[in-house]
């Protein structure tokens, strides 16, 4: 599903984020990216949508080789690719039915599926009654719902989220690690940056632990290893 | 692209031009006065165009042939002149039809010593030329000097050197300050897009997560910039074309002091719509383009 091959990554401005990253990630794993802060968790996730390119190495992701993929053919690769925030990215003057069914205006799907499938996916995130309503007059469990609902309604084979319960209370955040089960349940791939000890200690998956830009840690069913 | 994804492309574009509403305002009526001053410059040079050929048709080459040839000899000089490539007509004015003719323009008071004139009329032969082509008037004066038996070519030399070079001249000004114009409203355009791009940026960065593709993300922009200036050329060619349907009826058709005929309202229309609508479209379609290329890197 995901893979890489002693990957680095420098930035323009001399800074090294990644030296020499190699790892598999199989179809149907829901797996945890921990480290402190600056340790290059992010770079990691965001050469998976090739938010960012790679200095050095190669990095497959559903069948995509991504150091060949040009730039117009990027688009293809992120339909195959949902991608969860901590700050929800909602587009603020659109309901939460608009701003799940712009994911799929934009694909220029016809207007009677995107009505379907997006009633259909707010329902199963459990906002099937406020799909009117707009995020700010939303919690913040309800907003990262409407976001994790646009990353799941154009079906992809991969969720990646970067810190979705950064921003949430301990309850909502349970709320939201549930549906992220759900959604690993029905064998989509899920890849997850967190800082959340209690969720990785308790809901144990696969974790692999960043520092100073090298996997130190890669552990079936393994536990945050932080204080914080 | 089907037409249900170019519609939403020109919705888009539109909502965005609503969106901000000032430098919408600023860039059409950029676009508008560069178009009224490029279109007002055309209407003046059509014109013109028509009054050098109205006025060159006018003109025509005066032969004086040498007093001395009598009006049989002078018929066989005009002969050679209309074989001459380039002329359209010759016309044969005898020594009596001179005389005849002075005899009109000076007045009855001098007809005493006319009188004495006629008896040895001291009047050359003349002939009155016309080029079949207005710009080779010169051409042919300098053929007919070098006949023999032609005594003196007056051609009007000087007067129509300096009609082309006056037109020449508006024309060239006209275009140099059109140029600098069109330059300014593409960079208004382009600024006004690269606002509704930052304002838009969030949009931009979500459809971009979500797979949309480039030129899907770039359309609402590019048409952003066709309908400023569709719209910012619609509004000068309605004025132009109003004013002149109205000033030409008021001038019943001809220009006032020099009473040339003016082209008509709906020729104008034609020949300045092409160029404004052409223009205009350009400096749209080149404004979205640069400011897509310029301040949206997809």
């Amino acid at each position: 599903m995901i893979e890489m091959h002693d990957v680095w990554k420098e930035y323009p401005n001399g800074t090294v984020a990644l030296s020499g990253i190699s790892v598999k990630v199989k179809k149907g794993e829901f797996i945890y990216v921990v480290g402190p802060s600056g340790a290059g968790k992010s770079t990691f996730i965001k050469l998976m949508y090739r938010e960012e390119r790679p200095t050095k190495g190669h990095i497959f992701v559903n069948g995509f080789n991504i150091e060949r993929l040009k730039d117009r053919k990027v688009p293809y690769l992120r339909r195959n690719i949902g991608v969860v925030f901590q700050d929800f990215k909602l587009l603020h003057k659109l309901t939460a039915y608009e701003n799940v069914a712009f994911a799929l205006e934009v694909l220029s799907v016809p207007q009677r599926q995107i009505r379907r499938r997006v009633r259909d996916v707010l329902e199963w995130v459990g906002l099937g009654d406020k799909a009117d309503m707009l995020p700010s007059q939303l919690s913040g469990g309800e907003q990262q719902r409407i976001a994790v609902a646009r990353a799941l309604v154009n079906n992809p084979a991969v969720i990646i989220a970067d810190e979705p319960t950064g921003n949430l209370d301990p309850d909502t955040s349970w709320g939201i690690m549930k549906l992220f089960q759900r959604i690993n349940d029905r064998g989509t791939t899920i890849v997850m940056a967190t800082h959340n000890k209690d969720i990785v200690n308790t809901m144990r998956k696969r974790v692999i632990a960043i520092e100073n830009g090298r996997i130190v840690r890669d552990e079936p069913r393994g536990t945050y290893g932080y204080d914080d | 692209m089907t037409i249900r994804v170019i519609g939403r492309h020109i919705r888009e574009g539109f909502k965005n031009l609503i969106r901000n509403g000032w430098m919408t305002f600023a860039s059409v009526s950029a676009v508008a006065i560069t178009l009224l001053i490029l279109g007002v410059s055309l209407v003046v040079a059509l014109n013109a165009q028509q009054l050098s050929r109205y006025v060159a048709g006018q003109l025509e080459i005066n032969v004086f042939l040498d007093p001395k040839l009598t009006d049989a000899q002078g018929q066989q000089v005009a002969q050679e002149v209309r074989r001459l490539p380039g002329v359209e007509s010759v016309q044969f004015i005898s020594k009596e039809k001179g005389l005849a003719q002075l005899q009109r323009d000076i007045g009855s008071d001098y007809n005493d010593v006319l009188g004495e004139l006629s008896a040895k009329n001291p009047l050359p032969v003349q002939l009155v030329v016309k080029a079949t082509d207005p710009r080779q008037t010169l051409a042919v004066g300098e053929e007919i000097r070098s006949l023999p038996g032609v005594h003196q070519v007056n051609d009007g030399k000087s007067f129509v050197d300096k009609l082309f070079a006056f037109l020449d001249a508006v024309r060239n000004i006209g275009l140099v300050f059109v140029a600098a114009l069109i330059v300014t409203a593409m960079f208004l355009i382009s600024n006004t897009i690269k606002i509704t791009i930052f304002a838009r940026r969030r949009e931009i960065e979500i459809m971009k997560l979500v797979g949309a593709t480039n030129w899907f993300i770039r359309w609402p922009f590019i048409w952003e910039g066709i309908l400023i200036g569709a719209i910012g050329t619609m509004i000068p060619y309605g004025i132009i074309v109003y004013a002149y349907q109205s000033l030409f009826d008021r001038a019943g058709g001809v220009f006032f002091a020099l009473a040339f005929p003016l082209m008509p309202t709906a020729e104008v229309a034609v020949r300045v719509g092409e160029v404004l609508f052409t223009v205009g479209l350009f400096i749209g379609i080149w404004g979205g383009v640069m400011s897509v290329r310029r301040f949206l890197r997809v």
